[in-house]
């Protein structure tokens, strides 16, 4: 096989599935549907068949999709199960991508755009897979109205419907036209089909979005070509919570290229140019003068003291699991372990920086943003504009990256805006350097965690509290989910009913308690919170427990976990895939970690070695059970993602330097490379009676099974994130 | 005025003979495959040839690319068909894609000089940063496009309900090569 092969010749991945879903033993090749591509843009002027589906004459068919994709597989996912009802030809399948204007229009027919909390697919799924069905039904009733005869006589294959008695066809193309006047089936009356039957979805066939992206040719927010555009550089005040006061536009308002320089609000100035590298230049020079407030005087050191007080604090503290009495089992236990752990603030830095493309008119406005929620952008540009949405429009085109930076808070939707409402209908791309995109995110939140165990003289675990005490979310950015002082969304995975991040153990005396201790601190999602900093703290300290009781870390976790036998089966899935029994070369230690979030069942298994302060990490088996697995190559991209997301939330800081974050740049803010990446292996475990999510579920794990490992190989615990606290770095 | 030759065409430009590279190629020229990533060639999303070499343009001044030859990813070929190219798709490696341009033109690079390159030649050369994660499939993909044969882009393995029968590396090798 050579390179030079054209795709659909190249059979690169030849999976033997398992006997689930499908077939036993089948081996099975897949093809690149050629025609897709990005559908970015779109006018939806075409014919359609219903609201997801589009067949033109020549049968290309177009599914709609709302979900943004953000290289997390998500539009090739949906276009799947759509593709999958419809049961039209997959190498002639495009994917269009609907904006909000369009959405709103139709009364919301796509639903809900927002995409995040890995929500993609197993938030779409049912309509999604109802639309394709409801297309494909109204095909067969176009043709058999056509010939005269009942539907219950026609069969399709690929999109080719035939009268099965006469052997006539009609391609899906030649009949769409007379499908789309139909009226709509009662989706009452749509059987979709049994999982085991699908043969598109499942199974591991190629990114629809491939193509665009080796060849330059996709465009993502950044890349917005608007005629007649201008650039904008901005700044806001370093120190959250300070204002800008003001700024000597003369000292730079004669530069070359130069056009304005603005107020954007109380917190940021901008310069406006006619190149972004002149208006980003200017803006470093800009003399400013910033309030920078009272939080200018607080840094990291300060930060970990408030938190560490919250950790035996008496008051402002909830516990949302208290079974049994946990301080009386630890206090009269044979032997108690006791730990505080810490995590850090993390910067998102998608590699794409911030930015957005405004033009605004009287009557008129528009953006061009990457976004995860284009609703959202759509309203605050509704909001800054004056303007009614129906007067606005949010262009959404692809993301690069978004790992929940995108999702909730469009700030940088919002500058632009106010910018671009300076100068009534010149188009303005406003994008943040590295600089800014590092200094003013939203960040995971800080957070310690205080653990104590008590064991029984055969080792077994009695007693346990946990208390994490740390920044909250929701108080920054959503207030209203915080009901009678109980802000649970910072013990995600610790819950204790089942669905969505379930605690996996069983615990006879358990006490689980968060303690809120606010920053100043912007903070917001970041792909898995908080499910990475619960997962660190719990499974870390589980193996202190087990070394404490003398017993094997797997053995010691699978004796609390009868109860829950769907996170039992993931963890010995990964167990047993790594050889968890295997001996390994001298100097390479094993480490463990299970956990649950986004609705999935996840576990790891790392094999580590250390010299001196240099970790490397060898290998890394992770396990996951999504229920459906939708494509088995795309969650393979999604756990090998997860590898290098958690590795820097293992090596990265964004630290508090008076007031400010003091890492602004890939110089001082470690992201993983290539030469630190381990061997990943995907262990797809699917139980087939559940929709989970895929995104996010595993980085929850990576992190401490390499943690674990670590403390096996160096022989004490690694409790304080990033490593090189503890004298550590990764190699 | 700097006359430049970017993908086999000349284009003078009237800039400063400090702004970047990287600006003249999107702003100037209007090609957006390379990509702006950190400002101070650290991540390399602007990675494009300079006379064959991989440079990072947003650090490079674009008086010291007068009169040489640029290639950017919209000139590597005109139908995404250089091995490279050709081995990103077969291995599906991309994933939002926004590092993908350099990763590209960084590999193409290494191949030039390094036909069959190791795996401590590929981590070396190939210092990218791609915040998704796709360094195991571009390992992969350098490997198919030098005809090192196709080692698994990603091992899995499915455990599903029923009697378990896994896609080991072997298998999927064999089914590669077939």
């Amino acid at each position: 096989m050579s390179a030079q092969s054209t795709p659909s010749t190249l059979t690169r991945r030849h999976f033997v599935v398992g006997a689930g879903a499908a077939a036993g033993g089948l081996a099975l090749g897949f093809h690149v549907p050629t025609l897709a591509q990005s559908g970015a843009g779109s006018v939806l002027t075409e014919p359609e068949v219903n609201a997801w589906v589009v067949v033109r004459p020549d049968d290309t068919c177009v599914l709609r999709v709302a979900r943004a994709e953000m290289g997390q597989g998500t539009h090739t996912g949906l276009a799947q199960l759509v593709a999958e009802e419809l049961e039209c030809d997959w190498d002639k399948v495009i994917v269009q991508t609907v904006t909000p204007a369009q959405n709103l229009a139709r009364q919301r027919i796509w639903r809900d755009m927002s995409t995040g909390g890995s929500r993609g697919i197993r938030g779409s799924q049912d309509y999604m897979r109802l639309g394709g069905a409801a297309a494909r039904l109204l095909l067969l009733q176009a043709a058999a109205a056509q010939w005269g005869v009942a539907v219950g006589e026609l069969r399709v294959n690929r999109g080719v419907i035939e009268h099965i008695s006469t052997g006539r066809s009609l391609r899906y193309g030649q009949v769409a036209a007379a499908a789309g006047k139909l009226p709509a089936p009662d989706p009452k009356s749509i059987l979709l089909k049994h999982p085991k039957d699908w043969t598109i979805a499942g199974k591991p066939m190629y990114r629809v979005d491939t193509a665009v992206k080796v060849n330059g040719q996709v465009q993502y927010g950044i890349d917005a070509q608007v005629p007649g555009m201008h650039y904008a550089a901005v700044m806001a005040c370093p120190v959250f919570g300070g204002n800008l006061v003001s700024f000597d536009a003369a000292a730079i308002s004669a530069r070359r290229g130069i056009k304005a320089v603005v107020r954007v609000d109380e917190v940021s100035v901008a310069v406006v140019a006619d190149s972004w590298w002149r208006a980003k230049r200017a803006i470093e020079d800009l003399p400013i003068v910033w309030d920078e407030g009272a939080a200018a005087a607080v840094s990291s050191a300060d930060i970990a003291l408030r938190l560490q007080t919250g950790l035996d604090a008496k008051v402002d503290v909830f516990a949302d699991t208290n079974i049994g009495d946990a301080a009386q089992a630890i206090v009269t236990a044979s032997r108690k372990v006791e730990a505080v752990y810490g995590t850090p603030f993390v910067a998102h830095a998608c590699l794409e920086p911030m930015n957005c493309t405004a033009r605004i008119t009287a009557d008129r406005a528009e953006v061009w943003v990457s976004t995860q929620n284009a609703e959202a952008a759509l309203a605050v540009l509704a909001s800054v504009s004056g303007l009614a949405l129906d007067q606005c429009e949010a262009h959404n085109p692809p993301l690069g990256g978004g790992f929940g930076r995108r999702g909730g808070q469009q700030d940088y939707v919002r500058q632009a805006a106010l910018i671009a409402k300076q100068f009534p209908g010149l188009p303005i791309k406003l994008i943040w350097s590295r600089e800014e995109d590092m200094t003013q995110d939203f960040y995971r939140p800080i957070g310690w965690c205080k653990l104590e165990a008590g064991l029984s003289d055969k080792g077994e675990l009695s007693g346990l509290r946990l208390r994490v005490s740390g920044q909250s979310i929701n108080a920054f950015s959503s207030p209203h989910n915080i009901q009678n002082g109980r802000d649970r969304r910072q013990l995600q995975g610790y819950y204790a009913e089942a669905g969505d991040a379930q605690l996996g153990y069983t615990v006879p005396n358990l006490m689980i308690e968060y303690a809120m201790r606010n920053t100043h601190v912007p903070v917001g999602a970041w792909r898995g919170v908080n499910t990475n900093q619960n997962g660190i703290y719990l499974e870390c300290f589980m193996d202190e427990v087990a070394r404490a009781a003398g017993r094997d870390p797997l053995e010691f976790r699978r004796a609390l976990m009868a109860k829950h036998p769907k996170h039992l089966a993931v963890l010995d899935a990964a167990a047993k895939k790594a050889g968890w029994d295997r001996p390994l070369p001298a100097g390479v230690f094993r480490g463990v970690a299970q956990f649950m979030g986004y609705g999935s069942y996840t576990a790891g298994v790392a094999e580590v070695s250390v010299q001196g302060d240099s970790v490397k990490v060898h290998r890394i088996v992770l396990a996951t059970n999504c229920g459906h697995p939708l494509n088995p190559d795309q969650i393979a991209a999604q756990v090998e993602g997860s590898v290098a997301y958690a590795l820097d939330s293992l090596q990265s800081e964004s630290s508090v330097l008076n007031g400010r974050i003091a890492e602004k740049n890939f110089d001082t803010y470690p992201i993983a490379r290539m030469s630190q990446m381990p061997k990943v292996e995907t262990v797809i475990a699917p139980s087939y009676d559940f929709w989970g999510g895929v995104g996010e579920p595993t980085i929850c794990v990576v992190a401490p099974c390499i943690m674990n490992a670590i403390s096996a190989a160096r022989g004490k615990p690694v409790r304080q994130l990033p490593l090189q606290k503890e004298g550590l770095r990764i190699v | 005025m700097f006359s430049l030759n970017v993908n086999g065409r000349d284009h003078a430009v009237d800039v400063e003979p400090e702004m970047p590279l990287l600006w003249v190629i999107r702003e100037q020229l209007g090609l957006t495959g390379t990509k702006f990533g950190c400002g101070i060639a650290q991540c390399g999303a602007c990675t494009v040839h300079l006379n064959g070499q991989p440079v990072r343009s947003c650090s490079y001044p674009v008086s010291a690319a007068q009169g040489q030859k640029v290639l950017t990813i919209e000139g590597l070929s005109a139908t995404s068909s250089h091995p490279v190219q050709m081995a990103w798709k077969a291995l599906d490696v991309p994933q939002c894609g926004y590092c993908q341009s350099g990763q590209i033109l960084a590999a193409a690079a290494l191949l030039a000089e390094k036909p069959k390159p190791t795996d401590a030649e590929i981590d070396d050369a190939m210092t990218n940063i791609c915040r998704c994660g796709t360094y195991g499939r571009i390992r992969a993909a350098i490997h198919l496009a030098a005809g090192n044969g196709s080692g698994p882009a990603s091992v899995i393995h499915i455990a599903g309900i029923g009697p378990e029968k896994a896609c080991t590396a072997s298998e999927r090798d064999t089914g590669a090569q077939a």
